[in-house]
């Protein structure tokens, strides 16, 4: 027998979600990796949005998701490009090459 | 013709534009005659203005001709305007008047100078100057011409700026100018701030209704006479006037002789009513400065041997008689010697130029003797500017020394001690000049003509035909070869206003003749009767015509005979001393060192700056680079430290950020949840 899916196991799977991205984004150092992770806090966010909101009989929770993903995917854009010129210009550089604004 | 006064100042102006702009083009000698010509126009105004308050009551003869609205501020409504009354006119006539020959005399003295165009325009500027100070109806117009006159004569005495002695005289007469235009400044603030205007008028007239406190009108003549002793080269402030000689001789005569430095007395004979209001110390301050002054002056003129400083130094000693006028309250009498003054030492100076001229640039008396045959006319009419200045009988001087006199006698017998002693030391010394330059044996011959030939081949080696000719206005034709030197006469543009100058010298006299017996009613105290409003606004016109009512009663002007009888003895005394020794050589020329030296003064000065001045102004700017720039990069560097250990914190680490970011988020959870209880 399958038990009916409580909306707060996905809050768990979210709260998992996001400490695998945090974790990663704390040590992981190539770029591209640390960015998905980002990614993956996003969309651990974005869980808990629509969970919440089926939890709660909001739909405004659902809302916010979409506007998320619409930014998410600007984001992406920018995001990947910078990386993408990054490693064109120093090949193989880690997040820790890239210190030059440091004090 | 009063509404059209701007038209005074307005020529000179017009003439200052047009040199400006195009006196490179106009060149000698068309600068000059534009110039000369303005000027004329100028007094030709000035005449206009002139018999125009003569054909009105005296009552009417005060009239403020307003331009626009110069400084509207607030409260503070200060007009371009102008007060036309007996004084100004009176000023104007002689300013533009001497002016105009002056400028007439420089076009023949500066021949052939390179920077011809660029002396008449500051000559020009500085007439303009001269009548906006005389005419200005409030402080601050008058402050303006006072300023602008003061430039010209930095202009004019550094002119021939190559020489690094002429320029630090100009720099001394401004620098030393700027001490006395500090106390005129403070005095505008002070009358501001007292009456809330700085027109003559309201001052005056608050000053005579008596709303005007005794502390105020004590601290405003008080600054404003600190002003006048700047201006008019007063102790302690004379210095710069010897030293303002190193101009050319035109400037000597207008700036430094006739006009400008005039212009303390004027200030002090406009706001006399404030004057009168102030605490008794300052008119007697002013007429001790004034007589100790006319006393210092005249002994250092004893012992001097450049041509020009015997008439400098004789002018600060005139111009001492003047404030001790204005300091025993005779003010007509200071206006009257004022124009007298400006008549002869104009004359003397203009004819120590055309000496110089003669001479080919030599200034040394030392180096002259037996001038008068080969230039007549500069003799005589020197000779006249001398006994005008000595005190002689029926010369312009002397009526108005002897006036002057008499006052000072009225007020305090060690007063009139101190001028009578000046007046012998005055005709010694300028008999001294007029026979070491004109009588006496000839001491130019092969002496100066060495120099001479030694002065020209040593800047035809330097190859500095340029300064040579600065140096020299002199034609060049009449050096001939180095063998034959001769003195000339000067050309006719030279001698022209020496002759009127002249005249004027010994008719002079007659503006402000003494009640005397022997002289017609009708004829005494003509300037008196012209100032009359001016002066003794008290009086009722009963009064008039008499003048001399203040000191009425006093031994002195009961017995104006005797102390006549005494002025022309003292004259007499003093050139027959001068005589004695110089001319029949019979006892030792008595010549201090110590008045050449002008009593150290200068020296005194120099050393005092030199040491504990100097030590001072070291501590001064030991204490701003210690102290007050410590205070500042103290600061900086204080930040700049604090900064850099700051900036430590920014690494450059992306994960560092993200991990200090994510600690921050769970303390700053942990604050809501936990300790605020939020959730």
């Amino acid at each position: 027998m399958i038990a009916a899916i409580e909306p707060s196991w996905y809050l768990i799977l979210a709260a998992l979600l996001f400490s695998v991205g945090a974790v990663g984004l704390l040590i992981r150092r190539n770029p591209l990796v640390m960015f998905m992770c980002i990614e993956l806090m996003l969309n651990a966010a974005n869980l808990t949005f629509v969970a919440l909101a089926i939890k709660l009989g909001d739909i405004n929770g659902q809302t916010a998701v979409f506007f998320v993903m619409v930014v998410a995917a600007a984001e992406v854009v920018v995001g990947l490009s910078i990386i993408v010129s990054i490693l064109r210009r120093k090949p193989g550089a880690t997040a820790d090459d890239l210190a030059e604004l440091k004090g | 013709m009063i509404d059209l006064v701007w038209l005074v100042p307005l020529f000179p102006l017009v003439g200052f534009l047009t040199i400006l702009i195009g006196g490179r083009k106009l060149g000698e000698p068309k600068a000059g005659h534009v110039a000369t010509t303005m000027v004329l126009l100028s007094f030709a105004a000035a005449v206009g203005i002139f018999f125009d308050l003569l054909s009105r009551n005296a009552v009417d003869r005060s009239e403020v001709v307003t331009l626009f609205s110069w400084v509207p501020v607030g409260d503070l409504k200060i007009d371009m305007a102008f007060l036309v009354d007996p004084l100004s006119s009176t000023m104007l006539l002689f300013v533009t008047g001497i002016g105009s020959l002056i400028h007439l005399y420089s076009v023949g003295y500066m021949h052939g100078d390179p920077k011809f165009s660029k002396f008449f325009l500051y000559l020009n500027l500085f007439v303009l100057s001269m009548t906006l100070l005389v005419l200005g109806s409030n402080l601050l117009v008058t402050f303006l011409g006072w300023e602008g006159v003061g430039t010209c004569s930095y202009f004019l005495i550094s002119f021939w700026h190559t020489k690094d002695a002429n320029a630090s005289a100009g720099k001394k007469a401004f620098v030393t100018n700027r001490i006395g235009d500090f106390g005129v400044m403070l005095a505008m603030f002070l009358a501001f701030g007292a009456v809330g205007s700085i027109d003559y008028g309201v001052m005056n007239e608050s000053a005579l209704a008596g709303t005007l406190t005794q502390a105020t009108a004590t601290g405003i003549a008080a600054l404003l006479f600190l002003g006048a002793v700047g201006k008019s080269a007063q102790l302690p402030l004379y210095v710069w006037l010897p030293d303002a000689m190193a101009g050319p001789t035109p400037v000597s005569a207008l700036i430094h002789a006739a006009t400008m430095v005039t212009a303390g007395v004027f200030l002090m004979v406009r706001i006399n009513p404030v004057l009168g209001a102030a605490a008794d110390w300052v008119p007697t301050l002013i007429a001790y400065t004034g007589a100790i002054t006319a006393l210092f002056a005249a002994t250092i003129a004893l012992a001097q041997n450049d041509i020009k400083k015997v008439l400098a130094y004789s002018t600060v000693s005139q111009l001492g008689y003047m404030f001790l006028a204005v300091g025993t309250g005779a003010y007509v009498a200071a206006i009257f010697h004022m124009i007298t003054h400006a008549f002869f030492k104009a004359l003397l100076f203009l004819g120590s130029g055309s000496v110089i001229h003669g001479m080919h640039d030599e200034q040394d008396m030392r180096k002259m003797g037996k001038l008068f045959t080969l230039m007549p006319i500069t003799a005589s009419t020197f000779i006249i500017g001398w006994l005008a200045i000595a005190g002689v009988p029926p010369f312009a001087g002397f009526w108005s020394k002897d006036e002057i006199l008499l006052f000072a006698l009225a007020e305090s017998p060690v007063l009139y001690v101190i001028g009578i002693v000046t007046a012998i030391l005055t005709a010694f010394y300028m008999t001294r000049q007029v026979v070491m330059t004109f009588f006496g044996e000839q001491r130019w011959g092969s002496l100066a003509n060495a120099e001479e030939a030694a002065h020209l081949e040593a800047s035809d080696a330097d190859g500095d035909g340029a300064e040579a000719t600065a140096e020299s206005p002199a034609p060049v034709e009449t050096h001939g070869a180095h063998g034959e030197f001769k003195p000339h006469e000067s050309p006719p543009t030279m001698l022209f206003p020496l002759v009127v100058l002249a005249g004027l010298s010994v008719v002079g006299g007659i503006i402000q003749l003494p009640s005397l017996g022997i002289i017609p009613k009708g004829a005494q105290h003509k300037l008196l009767d012209w100032l009359h409003p001016i002066v003794e606004f008290g009086e009722g016109p009963e009064e008039r015509g008499i003048g001399e009512a203040v000191i009425k009663g006093t031994w002195a002007y009961d017995n104006k005979t005797i102390l006549i009888a005494i002025a022309v003895a003292c004259a007499l005394v003093g050139i027959a001393g001068a005589f004695a020794v110089y001319q029949k050589k019979m006892a030792k020329p008595f010549e201090p060192k110590l008045f050449a030296d002008g009593w150290n003064y200068d020296n005194m000065i120099g050393w005092f700056m030199g040491n504990p001045g100097r030590r001072g102004f070291d501590g001064v700017a030991e204490f701003d680079t210690k102290v007050v720039d410590g205070a500042v990069n103290g600061v900086a560097t204080l930040v700049r430290e604090t900064a850099n250990q700051v900036r430590k914190v920014q690494t450059g680490y992306l994960r560092q950020y993200a991990g200090v970011i994510g600690i921050g988020v769970v303390v700053l959870l942990g604050w809501f949840v936990v300790i605020r209880g939020i959730l």
